[in-house]
């Protein structure tokens, strides 16, 4: 068994030795690639015997071969098309994971600073920022993943919000995995430091080629206190995509984080989203909705975590499951002796349009405070017979009428996201995907591939 | 414009219409009354074509067409049109988008017209004067969070943006203060006229106070036990409907017909 193990994982070793001939600039970022190099060789990939991983299974990702991505420097990207009218003027491309300078617009930056992250570690000012934050929130000693992502650490995005700056624009930071070649691996990461009582908008965008793709992303988030953040994230990757991502924020005192993440695409998703409140008075709104069409597999994984009192925690999940697609929900909420006052309401709904739809939902709270009001529930149904014949007695045809209770279920997260010609187009690729019926197989959603 | 030739419809297997006869012409006003029970709920399900009821026998003709084969939203786009009892609601679907959509199927099937969301906006304005409705219900989702009252107006909006030929109000008074009545009942008198028609099913005689019926039904167990004009409607509010009942007994399922 343990040769096995070291067998399979040879695949990425042999990557990560040509990694290692390529010096870092800073000794300690070597350190960290080794350490979770080593890591990731001891827990490899995680497998349906664990209980985080029972309903998501990475056995066809394990077994594949991908080489290591390149930033495919010299293909040319149209990426105003990945930008949105708002984000146009501030938009990061990462291609496989590598900052691409040319296909980055910074126009209204406002005073925010935005590097590659490897320059960062390297910069006399910021050096010394990244190295206090980087790898601190997404933990890779006992997660494999996020410690093949550590270890293939070489690129990304670093962005500091310096104090009081509110930046009226929102960034945007997309993901492209693209591997004309063949299969391939590639592993974003990000390091978004807020600081007191700064402001800041942030679109994330994934999207992938026609080929097989494996994205494994970090994105990490430090809201320093008083500082405020609206995160709209999209996963639109193409149907042949392995599209794995970990958020990790945490939050200081009287901070706020108001997340809306959208899943639409690839072909297995996962996301693990926490949440750390280490100081008093901090919010967070921790929102999604996950659509999946036939040979459509997505799963949310969120850890809210309440450490200190006075902290609100809110969180809307819906998901629509199509075809024979499969789902999973697991939310779960802590609150920490001495979190008194503590304010956490989770909600998890599902809507299956097929008979061959599955979803695994499980909200949990663990409380181990006493003056504390928590709520949550989950709920799975199907389209209401009722409210379908109250919109035919109106002229609405069955069909139309699915597809409209579809959207209207879908509305009130896509509602949430901080920009308007992201709901919009939102709004028309939700509806596309209900009425493609076949999912991404059929046709991708919202056309993602025609674009590279 | 409506032929109801001894109808019978169940629900579960059980049957609860047994035998109706009932016609309705052009510019006419009908009033179905009864006690709880009776049917009448059922008798507009059934003219609005819910999926959850089976017609056993007998055949309904609108416009000369067989109704009872065409599906409710088919039965919608041509002219027919249920002002429900509970209204249903629609959450993240705005009122307006919702009614644009019904007011564009509508008018594509007749090969009419469609007007978008600004051209629209404008009838909207219009027609929401009929039930004296502000702006802001046009922006909120179909029916969430309304008030009793404010789901009833907004179903006698849907009425007036979709013009129906034969429109049947279920209970369209139930849960309504005297106020709200009134806005109701005088967007209903707005919207009668001589080319259309309006079945009004209810338990009292409080809303005929208001839409004057030019004929009452009244149902007992599953039949017509008992027809007029509008006298009959307060003969039925002083004397209660165990006279009805008390007849029916007497003389079997015939059907009585007054003066």
């Amino acid at each position: 068994m343990a040769t096995e193990v070291v067998k399979r994982e040879n695949k990425y070793q042999q990557a990560f030795e040509a990694l290692k001939a390529r010096k870092p600039s800073a000794a300690w970022i070597e350190l960290l690639r080794d350490s979770a190099m080593d890591r990731f060789e001891s827990l490899g990939f995680p497998t349906v015997a664990e209980e985080e991983w029972k309903y998501t299974n990475l056995a066809e990702l394990s077994r594949l071969h991908f080489n290591l991505a390149t930033a495919n420097k010299g293909v040319e990207y149209k990426s105003a098309q990945f930008s949105f009218p708002e984000t146009a003027d501030n938009q990061i491309v990462l291609v496989n994971g590598t900052f691409r300078h040319d296909l980055s617009t910074t126009e209204k930056l406002a005073g925010v600073v935005v590097l590659d992250l490897f320059e960062a570690i390297s910069d006399a000012r910021y050096g010394k920022v990244v190295r206090e934050y980087l790898a601190r929130n997404a933990n890779y000693h006992d997660r494999g993943l996020t410690a093949l992502n550590t270890a293939f650490l070489e690129s990304g995005v670093f962005v500091l919000v310096p104090r009081n700056i509110e930046m009226e624009s929102p960034l945007q930071i997309t993901f492209v995995a693209d591997s004309p070649a063949g299969h391939t691996a590639n592993f974003p990461r990000v390091l978004l430091v807020a600081e007191e009582n700064s402001s800041v908008k942030l679109v994330e965008r994934f999207v992938s080629g026609r080929q097989p793709t494996f994205t494994n992303a970090v994105v990490e988030i430090v809201l320093l206190d008083g500082a405020r953040l609206k995160h709209d994230r999209l996963q639109q990757e193409g149907s042949e995509a392995f599209h794995i991502a970990t958020t990790a924020a945490e939050l200081g005192q009287g901070s706020s984080y108001n997340s809306t993440a959208i899943n639409l695409g690839a072909k297995l998703a996962r996301h693990d989203v926490s949440v750390v409140m280490n100081h008093e008075g901090a919010e967070c709104w921790v929102d999604g909705l996950y659509v999946v069409g036939s040979n459509q597999h997505s799963d949310t994984h969120s850890v809210i975590d309440h450490k200190q009192p006075y902290c609100n925690s809110h969180q809307l999940y819906k998901g629509i499951l199509d075809g024979n697609g499969r789902a999973v929900f697991n939310g779960k909420i802590f609150v920490r002796e001495g979190a008194q006052k503590t304010d956490a309401m989770q909600t998890n709904k599902n809507l299956l349009l097929s008979p061959q739809a599955r979803v695994d939902t499980k909200p949990q709270l663990e409380i181990y405070a006493d003056d504390v009001k928590c709520a949550h529930g989950a709920a799975v149904g199907q389209i209401d017979q009722e409210e379908l014949f109250y919109l035919a007695t109106r002229g609405i045809d069955p069909d139309l009428g699915k597809s409209l209770l579809t959207y209207g279920f879908a509305e009130e997260v896509i509602g949430k996201i901080g920009v308007e010609s992201i709901r919009a187009q939102l709004d028309q690729a939700v509806l596309n995907q209900i009425h493609a019926e076949l999912g991404p197989q059929a046709s991708s959603p919202a056309g993602m591939s025609d674009m590279l | 414009m409506l032929e109801i030739r001894n109808l019978h419809a169940a629900i579960d297997g059980k049957e609860i219409l047994k035998g109706i006869n009932l016609t309705v012409n052009k510019g006419e006003v009908h009033a179905i009354m009864g006690p709880n029970g009776s049917g009448k709920s059922t008798l507009a399900k059934v003219l609005a074509g819910h999926p959850g009821y089976e017609v056993t026998a007998g055949e309904v003709l609108y416009e000369g067409r067989n109704l009872l084969e065409m599906a409710p939203d088919e039965r919608a786009r041509d002219g027919v049109f249920m002002a429900f009892q509970y209204p249903i609601e629609v959450p993240g679907v705005s009122n307006a988008q919702f009614l644009r959509l019904a007011y564009n199927e509508k008018q594509k099937h007749l090969g009419s017209e469609e007007l978008d969301p600004l051209e629209f906006k404008d009838l909207l304005k219009e027609r929401a004067k009929v039930v004296e409705m502000d702006a802001s219900f046009m922006t909120r989702s179909v029916n969430e969070g309304f008030s009793g009252g404010e789901k009833k107006r907004n179903e006698i909006l849907q009425m007036a943006v979709l013009e129906p030929k034969l429109a049947i109000l279920d209970e369209t008074d139930s849960g309504l203060d005297i106020d709200a009545l009134r806005v109701v009942a005088g967007g209903v008198n707005q919207l009668q006229g001589a080319e259309n028609a309006i079945i009004v099913v209810t338990h009292y005689q409080r809303l005929l106070n208001y839409i004057v019926p030019d004929f009452v039904h009244v149902l007992a167990d599953g039949r017509i036990a008992r027809e007029g004009g509008k006298e009959l409607a307060l003969e039925l509010e002083e004397k209660g409907y165990d006279w009805i009942k008390a007849q029916m007994q007497e003389i079997g399922s015939t059907t009585v017909r007054a003066n």
